[in-house]
């Protein structure tokens, strides 16, 4: 019977000690919350950072989403080591017949497109556009930037065959130009040279953390042909046919221009081809530093916090040595004192984890609504809220043990004499 | 019921070896009121302690209700302390911040029993106590009599084999004294043994039998009719209460102011 009730008598016991514990640390209400500090500032940083750090991830993945998880993006680039770290841009530019027929060789890939560019003042009358980018593209671009053409057509075949005179312009330009919403037709100065305008494009996406080649001016699209000229730049931009295929692909298309540019075996590569599944790698590599960095400081300011819990208990022992005296009179086990103290220093650390939750969750909140911050996804995670609370009553366990061992060895004569 | 053989107790005080019990032979038998007597340092506390399992003897045994308590363990005595022994301090005390009620039902936490049961027994303790009408009460709100009653029915909650009280009257005025006496011959009455130090001669001759305690050891162990406490107190029957007043002054050579 006695064996069958023990669990009973521990559930008991364990709650006797919560409401305990909760009265001590109300009539202490001054005492705990400074005591607490440390342990709320513990969690409410780690609690932040994991919350900022969550948001940033959405934000990442939402515009990668967006961006297009299977796209890859290659450009010359001078190798980090080897005869050609120090070798003329120029030299290692891509030439049209290097990623000529990329799409039949490479089986992953879904469309392929390549780009090239300039800087140019556009005007229409006396209204002008300094420093626009002038951008040089194939038809594919529309679907590798998922720009479509909202007014008007994409280029032609033969606008690119013949590298016409014609462009497609975003509507922000159209509309500091002072040019009609429907500006179809009309014609526009690039440059010296004079342009058609054949449609609207839709304005580029608005990202926060992606920027792969991204400014903030203005832009004009114009056929590959029209402008491409030797030795200047030429970028190449793919979709692989899926995500997963992303990694396929990008080996591929290494394999293909390593070949095309002629790089011998154990020569590194002079060019770079870029997923956007490694910008998402390298955010969660910063990210996991990040949260490194941030649990190194949570952990002392724990440790700081803990150290409080622990001077604050011996504090509260030696006040109530003649309650445990008295207690242990009445027939209490060291154990059910040891019990008592112990769930208390837990009680007052997980008090101060939902404060600090709280806090991190104010934290969070001011975050999200900072204007043009890119954390506005911010938010805890329910592991971090699972966590703090663990963390705290592990610090109260450990930090309550030795104030409760204490608690539980005093003779209790000694205790009832006690000033 | 209560059995101590040869009990010593020594306490090492540096190199110094203090006999605080020198070979102690008692027996108490069920329903007893024995009032322990003697100056301090006789080793009267030390003699409570080890019969309140509070302490264990140096050497010799001690056996409550025919089990000896020399081999337990420390839980094993904590368990004798919750359910055999009550006990009763000068100073009461109770937990401050707890009612009448809970203070009393306090022991009962360490034992096996539900809140419905706990609060049934400390209920009736209290009344038993005549503080029926104080139970919400915390101790500030309470007199020192009414403390000592508390501090009385959470002794007798868990019905012990021994009610242990250290100077019950310690601290109480000579009426309130006088109540509390009252209550334990009362208590008494109902078959409960007790066991009391005291060193003022108008309490112990309350009790039905008194120790004498010098050096550790027990010099006169007499019925209270047989003890000088008796004599100084002249006839005294079943109440002490009815001569409260003239036992007071015969015993500490004052007589008790009349607003008392």
């Amino acid at each position: 019977m006695a064996l069958l009730l023990l669990p009973f008598n521990l559930v008991r016991l364990f709650f006797q000690s919560i409401s305990l514990a909760f009265g001590q640390i109300w009539t202490n209400k001054a005492r705990s919350v400074l005591t607490t500090t440390g342990i709320v500032i513990g969690v409410a940083s780690v609690v932040g950072v994991v919350a900022g750090l969550t948001g940033l991830e959405k934000l990442v993945l939402d515009e990668i989403e967006t961006f297009g998880a299977n796209r890859i993006d290659a450009w010359p680039a001078r190798p980090e080591t080897g005869p050609d770290k120090r070798v003329p841009w120029a030299k290692i530019r891509f030439k049209p017949e290097q990623v000529e027929g990329m799409l039949e060789y490479c089986p992953s890939l879904e469309v392929v497109g390549r780009s090239t560019g300039t800087s140019a003042t556009v005007a229409k009358g006396s209204h002008k556009i300094e420093e626009v980018d002038v951008v040089g593209i194939d038809p594919a671009w529309h679907k590798i930037e998922k720009r479509a053409v909202t007014l008007g057509r994409p280029f032609s075949l033969i606008d690119i065959q013949e590298g016409k005179q014609v462009c497609l312009v975003p509507p922000d330009v159209r509309d500091r130009l002072f040019l009609d919403r429907d500006c179809v037709g009309d014609s526009i100065l690039v440059g010296d040279r004079t342009y058609t305008i054949v449609g609207v494009v839709e304005p580029p996406l608005d990202f926060k953390v992606i920027n792969v080649g991204r400014r903030d001016s203005a832009q004009v699209l114009v056929p590959f042909t029209t402008i491409y000229q030797r030795d200047k730049w030429l970028g190449v931009e793919a979709l692989a046919k899926s995500p997963e295929a992303a990694a396929e692909a990008k080996a591929e298309i290494t394999f293909f221009l390593r070949q095309r540019r002629g790089i011998q075996p154990g020569q590194p590569d002079n060019f770079q081809v870029e997923t956007v599944q490694r910008v998402l790698e390298q955010f969660k590599g910063m990210s996991l530093a990040v949260t490194a960095v941030a649990s190194g400081i949570v952990a002392i300011s724990l440790v700081v916090g803990g150290v409080g819990i622990m001077n604050i208990m011996l504090v509260s022992v030696s006040e109530r040595t003649r309650e445990i005296g008295l207690r242990k009179a009445l027939g209490a086990r060291p154990s059910a004192i040891m019990f008592q103290f112990l769930i208390e220093a837990v009680m007052l650390c997980l008090v101060g984890g939902a404060a600090g939750l709280a806090m991190g969750q104010l934290i969070t909140m001011g975050m999200a609504n900072i204007p043009n911050f890119p954390l506005g996804k911010a938010q805890i995670p329910a592991w971090a809220v699972v966590l703090s609370f663990s963390f705290s009553s592990a610090v109260g366990l450990f930090f309550g043990l030795f104030p409760a061992v204490k608690a539980a060895r005093l003779d209790p004569i000694e205790a009832l004499r006690h000033e | 019921m209560i059995r101590l053989q040869h009990v010593t107790k020594v306490y090492k005080v540096g190199v110094e070896r203090i006999h605080a019990l020198s070979g102690l032979d008692l027996a108490i038998e069920r329903g007893e009121y024995v009032a322990v007597m003697g100056a301090s340092g006789s080793g009267k506390s030390t003699l409570m302690n080890i019969m309140g399992c509070l302490d264990r003897p140096t050497s010799g045994t001690y056996g409550l209700d025919g089990q000896l308590t020399n081999a337990m363990t420390g839980g094993e005595l904590a368990r004798v302390r919750n359910e055999r022994i009550g006990f009763v301090f000068q100073s009461f005390e109770l937990m401050p911040r707890m009612s009448a009620l809970k203070n009393a039902e306090l022991p009962l936490i360490y034992s096996r029993h539900g809140w419905r049961e706990r609060h049934r027994r400390a209920r009736q303790a209290l009344e038993r106590v005549g503080l029926a009408d104080r139970m919400t009460h915390r101790p500030n709100q309470l007199s020192g009599g009414q403390k000592q009653r508390v501090a009385i029915a959470r002794a007798l909650i868990n019905n012990p084999s021994i009610l242990l009280a250290d100077e019950p009257t310690g601290n109480l005025d000579t009426k309130t004294s006088a109540e509390i006496l009252a209550l334990f011959d009362a208590i008494h009455r109902d078959g409960q043994t007790i066991v009391m130090v005291t060193h003022e001669a108008d309490v112990a001759c309350h009790a039905k039998r008194i120790l004498r305690m010098s050096d550790g050891k027990i010099f006169s162990d007499l019925p209270v009719e047989k003890d000088e406490v008796y004599h100084i107190g002249a006839r005294l029957a079943d109440g002490c209460e009815d001569l409260e007043a003239s036992l007071a002054s015969t015993c500490k050579g004052e007589r008790p102011t009349e607003a008392d």
